[in-house]
């Protein structure tokens, strides 16, 4: 996906007032077949998949033995023992690692991420625009999905994103997707988008990126993704989960908007108003639609409290900024 | 890129008009496009003795931040307050609108630093030049 087309803040304004499509190609997708139990599927995703209803969508971790977190993903229930995986573009390999390194049965894993191209068309116009090629879209729910037959090819559509407008993301065999590119594109309301939209969108939304409010080193308490974790049942690193809490953990993300235009940047560092060091930046950008900088990062653990000041910037230029909760942006058309 | 012509240049991509002994600059049209989207710019107070080719204004765009420098030596006699609320003026006008700050010039020797419009295309072409 390329950084930008037409220009990152006309595609941002594209995608929350129209739609837009971005090329999700390089994200990674898993086919497991067998029971959740039996296989061990379970044991690895830290979310609740027993209780799935099938053709849904439920968002979750993958951890380490430390409880630290090796990828976020998204399980989808195909069949009552069939399911799809999808995990972030950098990480597949590490994560195919993983599965198979806990799966019992090797022969029920799939990494079908070479055979799959991705497309995530976004914004409120997005249900209309699929509306005139894809029947029935209109009927999915949000975290639900189905199979669409679609250029006469089995399309698997979600109602899910990253953008935190209505949106769906459609997983189409490679070979065919610059093709079905055309045909999205045949209506001329959409346009497409890049990352740096696709960033701003996100972070509005408060929503992690691996990489940066998630890695090997951060478990799900820390990065504030607790209910995505069921801790009444047994999965890979819930013994160093259990312990961490009981510890309490040594930093805490937080969520920031700046007092000004100015926007933070990862790996600035946040200090309280008396100058002192807490933590640093993991995300920031410039908000245009609340015309603030705001940010993601994380402090060490002294209580900093919803509303409190703090400042982010280096040793000799601070910013102030507010402690607030996530969504940052809370008008999108995600539920709609 | 558009260039004016009665206009002179730095190599950092600022543009200056020269009228008695007031600069006027901006940044130009390579500048603002490639910084994109322009978000936020810090300026520096009225009255402040400025040196040339001295950083004096920060500006932010959506996808980083930079600093510009001061064309000239002298004093910061006007910036332009609409930049405050609306810096992407400077996107839509670099060369008029999105001028950024005035400078009372204290040496008009300087200007022999600074970049004629056919200099300033030229350095422009000898960086696509490097870029390819």
């Amino acid at each position: 996906m390329p950084l930008q087309y037409e220009g990152i803040l006309a595609e941002y304004e594209s995608t929350h007032r129209a739609a837009t499509v971005f090329d999700t190609s390089h994200m990674g997708e898993f086919l497991i077949e067998g029971d959740h139990q039996e296989i061990g599927l379970d044991r690895l995703v830290t979310c609740s998949i027993e209780d799935m209803p099938l053709r849904t969508c439920r968002y979750g971790m993958v951890l380490n033995e430390q409880g630290g977190i090796v990828d976020d993903l998204i399980v989808f229930r195909l069949e009552k023992a069939k399911w799809f995986i999808v995990v972030n573009g950098t990480t597949t390999d590490k994560d195919a690692q993983h599965f198979r390194k806990y799966l019992k049965n090797k022969m029920a894993f799939h990494n079908i991420s070479s055979e799959l191209g991705k497309l995530d068309i976004q914004g409120p116009l997005s249900r209309e625009i699929l509306k005139s090629f894809i029947k029935n879209i209109e009927k999915l729910d949000y975290y639900t999905f189905n199979e669409f037959e679609l250029l006469g090819e089995r399309a698997i559509i979600s109602r899910t994103g990253y953008t935190g407008e209505l949106g769906y993301e459609i997983y189409f065999p490679w070979n065919k997707t610059v093709q079905l590119w055309e045909v999205i594109f045949q209506d001329r309301r959409v346009k497409p988008a890049g990352l740096g939209a696709r960033d701003i969108l996100r972070l509005e939304m408060g929503y992690s990126l691996y990489g940066h409010e998630l890695n090997e080193s951060i478990s799900p308490l820390e990065a504030g993704l607790s209910k995505f974790v069921d801790l009444k049942k047994d999965f890979v690193g819930r013994e160093a989960l259990l312990k961490r809490q009981a510890q309490g953990v040594s930093r805490k993300i937080i969520c920031f908007i700046s007092e000004t235009r100015r926007s933070p940047r990862s790996e600035q560092k946040i200090y309280d108003t008396q100058d002192v060091e807490i933590g640093s930046v993991t995300s920031g950008t410039f908000s245009p639609s609340l015309k603030r900088g705001l940010g993601m990062g994380y402090v060490n653990n002294v209580g900093v409290a919803l509303g409190q000041k703090i400042l982010f910037g280096d040793a000799t230029n601070k910013f102030p900024a507010e402690v607030t909760t996530r969504p940052f942006y809370k008008e999108g058309s995600l539920k709609t | 890129m558009e260039i004016i012509e009665h206009y002179l240049y730095t190599k950092e991509h600022e543009w200056v008009n020269i009228e008695d002994n007031i600069a006027t600059m901006g940044i130009t049209d390579y500048a603002q496009s490639a910084l994109g989207d322009i978000t936020y710019i810090e300026f520096p107070d009225l009255n402040s003795e400025v040196e040339q080719f001295e950083q004096f204004v920060s500006v932010e765009s959506i996808k980083a931040a930079s600093d510009i420098y001061a064309p000239l030596s002298g004093r910061v006699i006007a910036v332009n307050e609409n930049l405050e609320s609306d810096p992407e003026i400077i996107n839509k006008s670099c060369y008029h609108k999105g001028w950024i700050a005035k400078i009372e010039i204290s040496d008009p020797e300087e200007k022999s630093n600074l970049l004629t419009p056919e200099e300033y295309r030229k350095f422009l072409e000898s960086m696509e030049d490097k870029e390819t």
